[in-house]
């Protein structure tokens, strides 16, 4: 079944068209339910960024964005995670074509940006928090390390998600459920990504200025 | 977008690519935008938000595949959806936010009140 099912997956060798009743190819439906799981969580990160907005001022005589943030670091976390999110994708094409050494290659790569990515981030916080800057200090701070310290916490899940995903192809295979996972994990990375855009736009280069 | 098959190799490889690069211009135009003169200042945080939302879309586009053919349909409206639900949890929270705070009773008659 699952050998046959995978041929059906393509749309053009579908028998019945796509706006016909009936239930869509299995990667289709779960694309569609993952998509409505990170629209939430997108949902999830907007509450974070209004409060964000409405307390930025609020520093309380301490410092602020203009004062903390530092845009060449900024930079390269961003540099970092948009190539990870493009090697991403390559990973994807790759194992879609059975491609297994590129899939292992750019799925390291993409482990390696996103690790780097994470670690210039927490050196960021160490160095706030070392500078009397950390999330007590102000309401701003706060907002600040909840909003971006979020983002964080989703790249490290995803890191370790990422990770069980290469074991399970290099276990497993290939496979049609295995394929649909790394579909998921794609989609999650690159929702980060969008994620990323929004706070370097609106919390760096806006606080920097 | 969620669950497309990646359809023409080259043609795949090419939109990741130029997804990239779309990406890394637009980037590039908002560092440029907040740390030079090159846009009006009181517009600087218009162009920010222009250029965050371009770029939400190319990662949209050409790294989630989000399309207007057949099998995408819903794809786009449950995004059309949580743009509607991220719109009024962020502009409420404003309005309601404002409000709160121009209805606040100024410092020294709460303690005026405490007496």
């Amino acid at each position: 079944m699952s050998a046959h099912a995978a041929t059906l997956e393509r749309p053009e060798e579908r028998r019945v068209p796509a706006d016909a009743p009936g239930p869509a190819p299995v990667r289709i439906v779960v694309g569609y339910g993952f998509w409505i799981f990170l629209l939430s969580d997108f949902i999830m990160f907007s509450a974070l960024f209004a409060t964000y907005a409405v307390l930025h001022e609020q520093t309380a005589g301490g410092p602020s964005g203009h004062d903390l943030f530092e845009l060449r670091h900024v930079g390269i976390e961003t540099l970092s995670l948009l190539f990870s999110s493009y090697t991403c994708g390559l990973a994807m094409l790759a194992v879609e074509r059975r491609r297994l050494p590129a899939f292992y290659v750019c799925a390291g790569l993409t482990f390696v940006l996103g690790a780097t990515f994470l670690g210039l981030e927490l050196s960021e916080f160490a160095g706030l928090i070392a500078r009397g800057a950390g999330p007590s200090r102000s309401a701003f701070l706060s907002a600040f390390f909840s909003l971006v310290g979020l983002h964080g916490a989703h790249v490290t899940v995803g890191l370790l998600w990422l990770t069980f995903m290469v074991a399970q192809t290099a276990y497993r295979g290939p496979r049609d459920f295995v394929r649909r996972r790394l579909l998921c994990f794609s989609l999650f990375w690159h929702a980060l990504d969008i994620i990323w855009v929004a706070l370097l736009s609106l919390v760096y280069l806006m606080g920097a200025r | 977008m969620p669950g497309d098959a990646e359809g023409d190799p080259a043609g795949s490889l090419a939109l990741y690519t130029t997804g990239l690069v779309f990406a890394l211009l637009l980037t590039a135009a908002s560092f440029l935008v907040s740390q030079t003169h090159l846009l009006w200042t009181p517009g600087v945080p218009a162009g920010l938000a222009v250029l965050a939302i371009a770029q939400m879309g190319v990662h949209l586009v050409f790294f989630l595949h989000i399309s207007t053919d057949a099998d995408n349909t819903n794809n786009v409206i449950a995004l059309a959806f949580g743009i509607l639900i991220v719109t009024l949890v962020v502009s409420g929270t404003f309005w309601i936010m404002a409000h709160l705070n121009s209805n606040m009773v100024p410092a020294t008659a709460v303690m005026e009140m405490s007496r």
